[in-house]
């Protein structure tokens, strides 16, 4: 079940912890795998440990030009792109009240925009070979908001709208698109949390306890299969419970 | 250049699945041939990879027929 043999995937953000435990999770299917990012130093080490079947791919979303870019390089270091999976993101978390606009923007054009940019430049190609998988990392505060992430918020909010409509524009193609919505995972971002903030946030999980970035690539690896061809315009939400929607 | 014209007609053929007969110059795709909007995006990446020709997007929004597909090619593509 789920093998992607021969499959070729670009996941971006794949320097962070769930990108990179995405990224192995693809390659361990078979899958060959183009790692993207802005720091190229954690993508070489990760393309050095996965070994064959893995290039790196660096780019920088914030920029349009560079955004499309990255989506020529990774067809052509893959020649092709059959997974797409939309994994970066960035937070400038600030009650609203004291949000810069600059705030506000560089979030929606990291996490929404890009992932707009890549996913129309890698349709073209899906089109023509009516296969295709595009996966947005999205959050659960995407769908519960948060206070201090209006921007990081609407932003994941956006992507799960965003991925409804190319999934009913494309499904008669082969192709589906959905989101994975991650509740608190351990990575660099959950780290930062005191003890204290830590043991408020586990009294909200049923599970209780943080999840694992291998337990978000799982739920990837699944809509990325052949298996899930009838998934489309799906949000799976990983979240030990903590929002049952 | 009445080639061109016989290769557009064997895209729209071979893409939309419809009878030779009914790809007359003048059919529109979505009105007589039954493409719906995203067929039409479909043809028009066809065209572009047959002709080797770029079709900016304001472009093709204006080909809606057979005819109009024939036109741009002959005045914009190198083949």
């Amino acid at each position: 079940m789920f093998d992607l043999t021969g499959k070729k995937a670009l996941v971006t953000g794949a320097s962070g912890g769930i990108g990179a435990s995405i990224a192995r999770a693809l390659h361990a299917q078979g899958a060959t795998v183009a790692l993207s990012g802005t720091r190229v130093a954690p993508l070489e080490a990760l393309a050095a440990e996965l070994g064959e079947r893995a290039v790196v791919v660096p780019g920088n979303l914030a920029d349009a030009a560079a955004t499309e870019q990255l989506a020529k390089d990774a067809e052509a270091a893959l020649g092709q792109v059959d997974i797409l999976v939309n994994n970066a993101g960035l937070t400038r978390d600030q009650l609203a009240l004291r949000m810069k606009d600059d705030d506000w923007q560089s979030v929606i054009d990291v996490n929404l925009t890009a992932a707009f940019r890549l996913s129309r430049a890698v349709m073209r190609g899906m089109m023509k070979r009516r296969w295709g998988r595009i996966i947005g990392i999205t959050s659960i505060v995407g769908v519960t908001g948060n206070p201090g992430q209006a921007n990081y918020a609407a932003s994941k909010a956006g992507m799960i709208g965003m991925s409804k409509s190319l999934a009913a524009e494309v499904a008669s193609r082969g192709i589906t698109v959905n989101c994975v919505a991650p509740g608190f995972i351990t990575t660099a971002m959950t780290d930062a949390l005191n003890g204290e903030q830590k043991d408020k946030l586990l009294t909200n999980i049923p599970a209780g306890r943080m999840g694992e970035p291998g337990e978000i690539a799982a739920g990837v690896v699944y809509l990325a299969s052949e298996e899930a061809a009838y998934v489309t315009g799906q949000t799976l939400h990983v979240n030990g419970g903590m929002a049952m929607i | 250049m009445s080639d061109v014209a016989e290769r557009v007609k064997k895209i729209v053929v071979d893409h939309l699945g419809v009878e030779e007969a009914k790809v007359t110059e003048n059919a529109s795709f979505i009105d007589d041939l039954g493409a719906d909007s995203l067929d039409t995006v479909e043809l028009v990446m066809a065209f572009e990879e047959e002709f080797g020709c770029e079709i900016p997007d304001d472009a093709a929004e204006k080909i809606l027929t057979v005819k109009d597909a024939i036109d741009f090619i002959k005045a914009n593509a190198a083949a």
